[in-house]
This record gives C-alpha cells, structure tokens and sequence, in this order.
C-alpha cells in the first residue's frame, strides 16, 4: 500500500513536470508578447530596456529554469498587464470561482437527486418522462446559449435579476463573499443555475440508474416483505446505496465544474478565474496563462490522486498497483 | 483456397454472406427508424445537411457579400421587409444581415469543424488504440496512461490549453477538438478489440501468417467499427458543441466566415436591449442539429449492439 501511494506520487510529480515544458515550451515559442506590450512608440532603446525588465531577452532555456526555480516558491513571474504576481492575480480571483463552483454543485444535487429518485422509483409515470427527457435537454443545450437565455428572461424581460458582475460581497475570514448579502446572492443565481445545468442532468440521471438497480435488490424485497414504511426503504435502503457513485461523481465533477466556469463566468461578467484567463489568452499575458494552466494541472492531478487513493480505501477490490 | 479463407475470416457475419446486401440492410433500416425519436432525429438531421450543403442556393441573402446588405435594414425585429421588400424571417443584425442566411452559412462552417474535427480525432484515436491492442506491453501500458491522463481533464480545459498555446482560429480550433477527443476514441477502439483480438478469426488469420498490418487493417478494424461508429456520432456533436462556445469565447472562428457560435456571441451586445432574435434563432439552430445527432447516434448504439440483435 506504502509503495504504490509512494510510486502514484512520484508518477503525480512527473506528470506535473511534464505539464510545465509543455506548457512553458509552448506559450513561450508561440506567441511573441513583445509587440503586443510595449507601447510602438517607444524608440529601441527603450524597448530593449523593457524586454530586458520583463526577462524576454535569455535564452528559452534559462527562462524555463527561472520559471521551474520561482515554480517551487509559487512565483511565476508578475502579470504584463496588471504588473503584480501572477498567483497573486489568480488567487485573488480564486474565491469568486469557488463559491461560483460550490453553489452550482448545491444546486445540482438539490435538484437532480430528488428528481432522479422520482424518475427511478416510478419510471412509467408522465411526470418521470417529462423528467429524462428535460435531462436529455440539460445535455444537448449549449451551456452559454443557456446562459444568454437566462439573461434575456430573467435580467431583461422580467427584469428580477441582474446580469453582471457579483454584487455587494461580505468578508468572511479575510476574503470576499457574495452569498452573504442579499444583493451578492442575486447576482449568484443565475451563473450558478447556468453551470449547474449540465451537472444537474449528469446526478439526476446516474440517481435514476442507480435507483433501478438497487431497487431489485434482495434487501430492498426484503425490507418491503418485513413491512417497512416506504419512506424509510427509500431513505435508508435506497438512499444510502446510491450515494456511493453519486458522492464519486460529484467528487469528480467538482474540477470539471471549475474548469467550466470559464464559459459561465465570462457570459455573466462574473469576476473570477475563468474570466481572467479568457482576458489573458486574447491579451497574451504569458504569466497568468501559465499560472492558471499549471494551478489547473496541479489541480486534476491532486484531485485524481485523491479519488485513486479513497478508492482503495473504501472498496479493498479496486488495486492501484492492478493494470491501468 | 488461402484467399477464400481469409475472406471468411474477415467478418463473423460471412456465414450469412450469400445472402444479398438489401435483404439484410432492409430489417435493419426498419429497425432502426421503429423508434420515433429516431424518425424525428434523422429528419432534423436531413434537414440540417440540406440546408448547410445547399445554403448558397436557398439562402435569400449572401451574409457575405456586403453590396447585397443595407445598414438601413440593421437590427429588424423578425419578420420585418427590408427597404426593398424582400421579408426578413428572422430578423436582421447590427449590420443588417439577414439572421436567416447567417444560419444557413454558419451551419456550413460549424457541420465543417464538427466533423472534420471528430473525424480526425477517429482517424487518431481508433489508431492508436488498435495499435495498443494489438502490440499490447508497454506500448499499450504507455498509451493508455496517456489517455486516462487525458481523460482526468475536461474537454474544454485541454481545448483551452492548446488555444492558449497556438492562439486563435479556425485550425487551432479544430487541433483543439481533437487533442480534446482522440482519446475517447483510442478507449473505445482498445476495449473492443481487446474483446475482438481473442477470436478464432484472428488466431486463423495469423495462423495463415497474414502480415500483421492486413489483420490489424482487414481483420481487427471492420470488426471494431460498430462501437466506434457510434461514438464517432456523438462526438461530431460535442464537437459543434464545444466550436460553438470556444467562438463564443471569442477564440475561434475567423470573423469573415462566423460559425453558429459566433452569431450567437455577435448577439450578446444586443441582448441587454432586448434584441433578442439575433442570437436566439442561431441557438435554436444549433440546438436541433446538436439534439438530432445525439438522437441518431443512441439509436444507432441500440441497433449496432450486438447484445441487441434480433
């Protein structure tokens, strides 16, 4: 168990490596931010000045080094356009995604689990087809034409909520909230809708197949043949056997969620990482695109790491040293 | 008496090979559009194609050439006539585009990213995952990582990556779907032909000392295609898709030939005055393509699963 954790964080570490040459190696030799920054006005000595400030003179292979060297104290070199420290920029964004992210996901179980379980308990009924088909909808609608129909409905032609940015925000340990205020949690609505949608589909149908399934259990038979109240069956003997693949895909989807922020974020002007690195791939802000890049690679890889791990910790029969 | 062999070999259903092709392609047909969803599916499909292959003959106004479009006729409410009395179905946008031909061309260029994209992303994946199949070891422990690992993230998030490191447009577009795609593809194709690899029709036509490539090309590929097939199809969806919003982001197709998804980010501005039509009528049109692919495709997994056959 202690090697193969071992040996799953070592193959963890060299992905990451790998991710950072590809990544470095490739935002670097592409695009040239040197035209796109400095001012054309400038005359060249001025323009060698700031190359040389913003250390695009070296050779690619010092600057990889000096990148990997800030890499392991978190320093990726300071923004082009807001002259601060790349993570410093990304993190300040950080928390406006998260809740973003967070809310979708309470929004999606709330919705879809219920739903699913209805739609699995009485699958013949109209209201239950209604249900899967609405969830075929929640799969094939584009997810920003979604958002630009909620806009359209509800900030425009109702006029209820608003559409842009995230409002009067609250501090709660050292860093900025919109949940707490009334006004932050109108402007949270409707993105959190937006980004839900697809998640929502995603539980409502897997609770549904997993709701078919168990229901054929011997145990679910059984407890009906010992006369026990419906509600409890549903609550005790399905419920809690469903939650198993359910709590893994939200488990999984969380990162998906995150990295799906980007659409939402940028339709509702929702001020976050997404946004933020849409700004920087059309302003070639190398550093904050490398940054987000390398979070987001860190990131999945953890998060994979972590669900390898519970696997084997929850289920004996799933081996991380078996094949593949 | 070699060749004869081989031909049988070749595909488990050349038992029933004298009987001829539309006697066995017919069940199938009626099969397969007994569901009406499918019907509704594969209409919206035809119509679809119909409407991309021939837009330059159907569409009442060329979106593109700039002599037939009148800033007068800008943003029309749908169904208003222009200055000369020519009816604007839909409506017209900020430049006084007719929404309707701007539909019909931009399905042309989404339909051509969609399936260029997917089936590249086939082309690759369904390689590479035969290949791991067949060689197995370590080039198949070695490719197989890679695709979980490129499983572990999202679609967009790779597409994102390769559009931060190529830059904008249509090809990087389409490099983005595909790095995104090809290793669903390569999954799909070494699970079942690991499945496929331990028939007798294989060990036969090894046994005949086929070279390898005839039995990985003549063999192994006709008799994977099925799931592929299938896969192929939803993909070319999730491809409009996935074009759809990364134009709508604004990293994607060139201004001058404007996909379903750049309309659709054309109309956003105009939204908030309520303008509605100008990116409502371009959703619509991708949500029936989108939907009528995903329809066609489930029913084709239902009628090309073996498990299902009658």
């Amino acid at each position: 168990m202690v090697t193969t954790l071992i040996r799953r964080i070592i193959q963890a570490g060299f992905v990451i490596l790998a991710m950072t040459v590809i990544v470095f190696l490739g935002v670097n030799v592409i695009g040239n931010p040197v035209d796109i920054l400095i001012n054309p006005d400038l005359n060249q000595a001025e323009r060698l000045r700031v190359i040389e400030s913003l250390g695009l003179d070296r050779p690619l292979w010092q600057q990889y080094l000096s990148f990997l060297h800030g890499l392991t104290e978190g320093n990726f070199g300071n923004s082009f356009v807001y002259s601060k420290p790349a993570l410093d920029v990304i993190l300040e964004r950080l928390p406006a995604t998260l809740e973003l992210a967070l809310c979708a996901m309470v929004i999606a179980i709330v919705l879809g689990l219920p739903l699913g379980l209805y739609a699995g308990l009485y699958p013949n009924r109209v209201s239950s087809r209604v249900i899967m088909t609405g969830s075929i909808l929640g799969f094939s609608l584009p997810t920003f034409w979604v958002g630009l129909m909620l806009i359209l409905l509800f900030a425009v032609q109702l006029g209820w909520l608003p559409s842009n940015g995230r409002g009067e925000t609250a501090m709660l340990f050292g860093v900025r909230w919109s949940f707490l205020t009334w006004d932050g949690l109108s402007h949270l609505l409707l993105p959190a809708l937006n980004l839900a949608l697809f998640k929502t589909s995603l539980i409502l149908r897997l609770t549904r197949a997993g709701v078919q399934e168990v229901i054929m259990q011997d145990y679910v038979k059984f407890a009906r043949a010992k006369g026990l109240r419906e509600n409890r069956i549903i609550l005790v003997h399905i419920l809690k056997n469903l939650m198993i693949p359910v709590v893994t895909i939200i488990g999984l989807e969380f990162g998906s969620l995150i990295a799906f922020s980007v659409v939402t974020e940028s339709i509702f002007g929702w001020p976050g990482m997404g946004k933020l690195i849409i700004d920087s791939i059309n302003l070639l802000d190398r550093p904050v695109i490398v940054a987000y890049l390398m979070m987001m690679v860190v990131l999945f890889v953890s998060l994979n790491f972590i669900i390898d791990v519970c696997y084997t910790l929850l289920d004996p029969r799933v081996r991380l040293d078996g094949k593949g | 008496m070699e060749s004869k062999i081989a031909t049988e070999a070749e595909s488990p259903t050349a038992q029933t090979g004298q009987i001829p092709i539309s006697r066995r392609i017919w069940p199938a047909l009626r099969y397969f559009f007994s569901s009406p969803a499918a019907l509704v599916g594969c209409i919206g499909l035809v119509v679809v194609l119909f409407t991309a292959i021939f837009a330059p003959w159907i569409a009442p106004q060329n979106p593109y050439d700039l002599l037939q479009l009148d800033i007068m006729d800008s943003r029309l409410p749908p169904g208003s006539e222009s200055f000369s009395g020519v009816p604007y179905l839909l409506g017209t946008d900020g430049q006084g585009r007719d929404i309707l031909s701007g539909i019909m061309y931009g399905l042309r260029t989404s339909l051509i990213v969609g399936i260029a994209s997917a089936f590249a992303a086939a082309l690759i994946g369904t390689t590479l995952g035969l290949m791991a199949a067949y060689l197995g070891g370590r080039t198949e422990n070695f490719m197989m990582r890679l695709v979980d690992l490129q499983l572990s993230f999202p679609t967009i998030l790779m597409a994102l990556m390769v559009l931060a490191i190529l830059g904008n447009g249509v090809t990087n577009v389409v490099l983005a779907i595909i790095v995104a795609e090809w290793a669903t593809y390569a999954r799909t194709a070494r699970g079942t032909a690991l499945v496929e690899r331990e028939k007798e029709y294989i060990d036969a036509a090894r046994c005949l000392r086929i070279p390898g490539r005839r039995v990985l090309l003549r063999h192994l590929l006709p008799n994977c295609l099925a799931p592929i097939i299938v896969i192929a199809t939803m993909q070319v969806a999730r491809a409009i898709g996935l074009e759809a919003t990364l134009s709508f982001l604004g990293l994607g197709a060139s201004v001058t030939q404007p996909s379903l998804g750049m309309l659709i980010s054309n109309g956003y501005q105009y939204l908030l005055s309520g303008l509605y039509w100008i990116s409502f009528y371009p959703g619509i049109a991708l949500l029936i393509t989108i939907v009528s692919i995903n329809l066609v495709g489930d029913r084709l997994r239902d009628v090309l699963n073996p498990r299902n056959a009658r």
